[in-house]
């Protein structure tokens, strides 16, 4: 039973922390609940379909259709995260003035949701469809099913609870800098999963170029760890990165850190003319 | 005599591909959620596919931190693995879906 509750506990954390962010990043949007909601449904029914294929799926492309799969939807989670954060560093000005004004009707914060639900949708739908097999199994086995399930509700729930937490720890943060943290943590986001995106095309035999490893921490924090888990879903730690995902997770960062310098920039600019 | 040809011709290519299989191809198969066999002696620096077949109806994840590896299959599946080349060394994978029983290890020398 505990071993369940770990496992399903540790998929929810690691989605359930991507929709903490996403919550915080998206305070004071109006309907941002419908549309988080909506990435969450969809992404349980996204895990269910990729659960219920895995078989085809995996054999898919001589045998690397997972890591494909994988690639590419992180690759849009990546998309998605910096196209809202370059909509923010626009807009992010206007959504703390108007967070300040209690009660004032937010209209600037309509249009980056798609993407943000798009980034749950694709958390919940990589980390669930795991929880799916591993439930699956537990009813396939028929041993001690009881227990196991009650154990990954359990899990289900401690994982939830671990959502509410980081987000209400997110907007203790004051109005005038809590969308510069949730940039800075959606930015590492997005890098971090770049270089997870490469890890899946190392794998696949897509990419070949700088597969050495760079450097090796596991006898110090291993990713199996929760803190390394943690770590990994926030900022991307790997304990044995390759010389190929530090250099894309380096290079995803600088993009969106510019991008979003030449949209604040422009901003200024039409506000002055 | 063309029919002899393709015969010979496929029989040569069907003899080389499949002693290039059983030098770098490894079988591993999971049962009862154990692997087996559960280790795997392999000489340093050689590139090998694992084929991973899974003959429980639940599906498992093979996982291992120490050789970067992460890929579901699903039941009665199997699935290859790219791995190496690998330096000396031993290298632990384990089921993450059933972590008690099903462990292993690849022991480079």
């Amino acid at each position: 039973m505990l071993g369940a509750l770990l496992i399903v506990f540790r998929e929810v954390m690691e989605a359930g922390l991507v929709v903490g962010i996403v919550l915080a990043a998206t305070r004071g949007i109006p309907d941002r609940g419908w549309w988080v909601s909506l990435g969450v449904a969809t992404g349980v029914l996204g895990a269910s379909i990729v659960a219920m294929f895995a078989g085809a799926i995996s054999s898919a492309f001589s045998g690397t259709g997972q890591e494909l799969l994988n690639a590419v939807v992180l690759i849009v989670a990546v998309i998605s995260l910096t196209w809202h954060n370059v909509w923010m560093a626009e807009h992010g000005r206007e959504l703390v003035a108007e967070l300040r004004q209690v009660g004032a009707d937010v209209s600037a914060g309509r249009r980056p949701l798609t993407a943000l639900a798009l980034v749950v949708l694709i958390a919940v739908m990589r980390e669930g469809s795991e929880i799916v097999l591993f439930l699956y199994g537990i009813v396939v086995a028929g041993t001690s099913t009881q227990a196991l399930l009650a154990g990954g509700l359990l899990g289900l729930l401690a994982g939830a609870c671990l959502t509410g937490l980081s987000y209400l720890g997110l907007i203790a943060i004051p109005a005038r800098y809590i969308f510069s943290v949730t940039t800075v943590l959606l930015t590492l986001l997005a890098a971090g999963m770049a270089a997870q995106s490469i890890r899946f095309l190392q794998a696949a035999g897509v990419v070949t170029a700088l597969p050495m490893h760079v450097w090796d921490t596991s006898w110090l924090l291993p990713d199996s760890s929760i803190l390394g888990r943690l770590l990994h879903v926030l900022v991307g730690y790997t304990a044995k990165p390759t010389a190929m995902q530090l250099l894309v997770y380096l290079l995803t960062l600088a993009t969106v850190l510019m991008l979003m310098r030449r949209s604040s920039a422009s901003r200024r600019h039409a506000a002055q003319a | 005599m063309q029919l002899i040809l393709i015969i010979l011709v496929a029989l040569t290519f069907g003899v080389i591909t499949s002693e290039a299989r059983s030098a770098d191809d490894i079988a591993i198969t999971i049962k009862d959620h154990r692997f087996e066999p559960a280790e795997i002696s392999l000489p340093a620096g050689q590139k090998v596919t694992l084929s991973v077949a899974n003959q429980d109806a639940t599906p498992e994840e093979f996982e291992s931190d120490d050789l970067d590896i992460e890929k579901v299959i699903a039941g009665q599946q199997s699935a290859t693995i790219q791995v190496g080349p690998l330096d000396a060394g031993r290298y632990e994978f384990y089921g993450e879906y059933h972590e008690d029983t099903a462990k292993g290890a690849i022991v480079v020398k």
